[in-house]
C-alpha cells in the first residue's frame, strides 16, 4: 500500500469509527453566568454550544460508558478528555486494512501516527485551556499545531474540518468551552509510533 | 512498515493538514491583493547584482551573536532598507523597521540549499517566503506555500526539509516584531564568546555603532551605545545559555506574546537585560511543567538544580512529538544542550537565593 492509500485509509478509518448516538438532550449545564453579562456574551455562548453539540466533540472529547440505553457519552465529564485514571494495555497489532483502533471511551485512538488522547478542553487552567487565549484555539485548528506553533495536532481530530470555520464561529466555540465547568484530568501525552514493533513487521 | 516511514506518514499529514491555514497576522486579503506577487526566482527579489549571485553592495550584511541552530546548516544574512529610511529603535526590543524592508537568509551546506526572504509592504504587513537552489547553484526558485523537500547526497540525512510559511509564521510571528535575528541584542558588540555555533563577526558585518552613526537605526536609547546591550547571566555560562535560549526558543517562548500561557519566557531584553534574566529564572523555576512524561509520577518544575529537568528533557528527545523547537530541527543540537545542561547542573540555584 502506498502513503496516500495508507494515510486516506487511516482518515477514513478515523471517520468510520465515530459514533453517532450523540443525544440532543444530552446538553452539559452552562457555568453559572453572571447576571449582567452582556446579552451579546450570551448569544456567542450560546452559538458555541450550538457549533460544539452539532460538530462531533462529544464524539471523542467526552470518556463513552455504557448506560442503561447503551453507549454514551459521559456528561459529567463532559469535554475532560481522555480520563487520567485509565490505564491502557499497548493496542492490539494493527492488521490489513484495520490500521486504526479506538478505546472504549472514545478517547484513545492507536494508528500510523502513534497513539493519541483527547484533550481536556474544559477551562482548568493546569489541565484544560483555562490559559488559552482565543488566538490560541484558533491557530491550533488552523495551521493544525499544538497553540499555532507547537507539535502536529494528532489524528483523528478533524482539524481540516474545523479550520473552515469563520472567525466569529471560532470566537463562539471558544466562548462556549470557556463557560462550562472546568473539570480537572490531566491527559497523557501522545505516544509515537512504537518502532520497534513497526520494525519487526 | 519501517519506523522511518511511519514517521514520514505522521508528518505528510499533518503538513498536508497545515497547508492552507491562515493565521492571525499573515497578511489581510486587500494587502494581498495590492502588493506584486512574490517573484518566482530569487534574483527578482533583488539580493544578487544582476547576473551573479554575489549580493548587491548596498546590502548589509550581518550576522546575530547568538544563532538558531538548524541542523548544522551554515547561515549568511542580509539587510536591505529603501534610501532615506531608517529604523526606529526607540523601544531596543522591537525595533520598527520601515515599509520596503527586506531582509534574506541563506542555509547552506557545502553549497546553497534554500534562501528565505521577508519584505515588509507598504501597508505595513510583513511577508514570507523561500528559495531553494538550483543543482547548478545560479538560481533559486519559489517553494510551495506548504514547504517541499529536498533529496540530496550532500546534506545531513539526505534529506532536507524546507519550512511552509505557516512554519514561517509560527516562529517569526511569536514576538511583537517577525525580525529575529536584527535587534540591539543580537548586534550587540559586546558578543558572547561561549554563544554556542557563534559565526565570527567579519569586517562585512554591520554592527550597532555603525548602523547608528549611519543614521540607519535612530531613537536608539544613548545608554545602550555607551554600554552595549548584554545578556545578564550571573557567571559566563549562565550568560551563553540565556542567550542560547533566546535565539533557540524565545521567539515562542515569550513574554505577552502567542505562547503567554505557558508562562515560560525564554526571551531576553536589551533595555533591562536583569529583569528579563530575573523572569526567566522566575519561569523555569517558580511552578511546575504542564508537560509530564509517560512514567512520570508526580508533575515537576522545568528546571530545577541537580534534579529533572524538562526544559533539557524536552531539547534531547528523539520523541518527535516532544521534541523542542517543535520545528526547524530534525538533528539535537548536541553543543547547544550541552550549554544548557551545565548551567543547569552547576549555575542554576534555588529561587530564593536568585531572587534580586
Ligand atoms: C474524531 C475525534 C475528535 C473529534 C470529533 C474532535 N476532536 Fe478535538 N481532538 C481529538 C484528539 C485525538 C486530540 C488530541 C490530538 C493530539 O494530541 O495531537 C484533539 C485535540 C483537540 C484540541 C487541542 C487541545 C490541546 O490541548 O492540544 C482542541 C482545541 C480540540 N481538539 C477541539 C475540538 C473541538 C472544539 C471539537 C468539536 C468541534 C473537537 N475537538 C472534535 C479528537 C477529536
Ligand atoms: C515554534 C515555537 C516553539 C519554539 C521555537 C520552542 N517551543 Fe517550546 N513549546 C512550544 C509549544 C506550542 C509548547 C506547548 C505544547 C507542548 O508542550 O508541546 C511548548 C512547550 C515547551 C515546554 C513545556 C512547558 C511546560 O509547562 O511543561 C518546554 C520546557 C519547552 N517548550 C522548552 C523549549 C525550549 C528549551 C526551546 C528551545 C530550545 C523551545 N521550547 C522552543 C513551542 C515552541
Ligand atoms: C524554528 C523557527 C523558525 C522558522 C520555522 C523560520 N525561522 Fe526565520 N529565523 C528564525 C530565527 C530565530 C532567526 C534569527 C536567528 C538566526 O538567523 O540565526 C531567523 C532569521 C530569519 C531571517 C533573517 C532576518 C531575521 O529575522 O533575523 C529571515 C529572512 C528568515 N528567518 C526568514 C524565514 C522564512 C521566510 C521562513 C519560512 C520559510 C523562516 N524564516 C522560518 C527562526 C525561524
Amino acid at each position: 500500500m502506498n502513503r496516500s492509500n495508507l494515510k486516506a485509509a487511516a482518515f477514513a478509518a478515523a471517520a468510520a469509527a465515530l459514533p453517532c448516538l450523540w443525544q440532543a438532550g444530552a446538553t452539559p449545564a452552562l457555568a453559572q453566568e453572571p447576571a449582567a453579562k452582556p446579552a451579546a456574551q450570551a448569544a456567542k455562548v450560546e452559538r458555541g454550544r450550538y457549533i460544539v453539540s452539532t460538530s462531533g466533540c462529544h464524539d471523542c472529547h467526552t470518556p463513552w460508558i455504557v448506560g442503561p440505553k447503551g453507549p454514551e457519552p459521559d456528561m459529567t465529564r463532559a469535554l475532560s478528555g481522555h480520563p487520567e485514571s485509565m490505564t491502557l494495555p499497548p493496542p492490539p497489532k494493527a492488521d490489513g486494512p484495520w490500521v486504526v483502533t479506538a478505546a472504549a471511551t472514545n478517547t484513545a485512538w492507536a494508528g500510523p501516527w502513534g497513539i493519541s488522547f483527547t484533550a481536556n478542553l474544559t477551562p482548568d487552567p493546569e489541565t484544560g485551556l483555562g490559559k488559552w487565549t482565543e488566538r490560541n484555539f484558533r491557530e491550533t485548528i488552523r495551521s493544525g499545531r499544538h497553540m499555532g506553533r507547537g507539535r502536529p495536532v494528532l489524528p483523528p481530530m478533524p482539524v481540516q474540518v474545523y479550520r473552515n470555520w469563520t472567525d466569529a464561529d471560532f470566537e463562539a466555540v471558544y466562548a462556549y468551552l470557556q463557560s462550562i465547568p472546568a473539570i480537572r484530568n490531566r491527559v497523557p501525552e501522545p505516544l509515537p509510533p512504537a518502532a520497534p514493533v513497526a520494525a519487526s513487521r | 512498515m519501517k519506523p522511518r516511514t511511519l514517521d514520514v506518514l505522521v508528518f505528510a499529514a499533518a503538513a498536508a493538514l497545515a497547508a492552507h491555514a491562515l493565521l492571525e497576522g499573515g497578511a489581510p486579503a486587500e494587502a494581498a491583493l495590492l502588493a506584486p506577487p512574490l517573484p518566482e526566482l530569487l534574483s527578482a527579489t533583488g539580493l544578487h547584482e544582476p547576473g551573479t549571485t554575489r549580493p548587491r553592495p548596498d546590502h548589509l550584511a550581518f550576522a546575530p551573536q547568538y544563532p538558531l541552530w538548524s541542523d548544522g546548516a551554515a547561515k549568511r544574512r542580509w539587510i536591505h532598507l529603501p534610501p532615506g529610511t531608517s529604523i526606529d529603535a526607540s523601544d531596543p526590543d522591537a525595533w520598527s523597521f520601515p515599509p520596503g524592508t527586506r531582509l534574506w537568509k541563506e542555509f547552506a551546506h557545502g553549497r546553497a540549499v534554500e534562501t528565505r526572504y521577508i519584505e515588509r509592504l507598504a501597508d505595513g504587513t510583513w511577508r514570507f517566503a523561500t528559495y531553494v537552489w538550483d543543482e547548478d547553484g545560479r538560481e533559486a526558485r519559489l517553494a510551495p506555500e506548504d514547504g517541499a523537500v529536498v533529496v540530496r547526497a550532500d546534506v545531513p540525512g539526505g534529506r532536507y526539509v524546507v519550512p511552509s510559511r505557516q512554519d514561517c509564521l509560527a516562529c517569526h510571528e511569536g514576538p511583537s516584531v517577525p525580525v529575529l535575528g536584527f535587534s540591539a541584542l543580537q548586534l550587540s558588540p559586546d558578543r558572547d564568546g561561549l554563544a554556542p555555533h557563534a559565526e565570527a563577526r567579519e569586517d562585512a558585518h554591520v554592527g550597532l555603532a555603525e548602523m547608528a552613526a549611519r543614521g540607519l537605526v535612530r531613537g536608539l536609547p544613548a545608554a545602550l551605545l555607551d554600554v552595549p546591550p548584554r545578556v545578564a547571566g550571573r557567571t559566563p555560562v549562565e550568560r551563553a545559555a540565556l542567550g542560547y535560549l533566546h535565539a533557540n526558543c524565545g521567539h515562542c517562548h515569550n513574554a505577552g506574546g502567542a505562547l503567554d500561557g505557558i508562562d515560560l519566557a525564554l526571551a531576553q531584553d536589551a533595555r533591562d537585560p536583569q529583569r528579563s534574566a530575573a523572569r526567566t529564572l522566575r519561569s523555569l523555576l517558580g511552578h511546575d511543567s504542564r508537560f509530564r512524561p509517560h512514567g512520570a509520577a508526580a508533575t515537576q518544575r522545568i528546571a530545577s538544580d541537580g534534579g529533572p529537568s524538562v526544559l533539557a528533557l524536552r531539547m534531547r528527545t528523539d520523541n518527535p512529538l516532544a521534541r523542542m523547537p517543535p520545528l526547524g530541527v530534525a538533528i539535537a543540537d548536541d553543543e547547544g544542550i550541552a550549554l544548557v545542561e551545565r548551567w543547569i547542573h552547576h549555575d542554576l540555584q534555588r529561587p530564593s537565593e536568585t531572587q534580586r
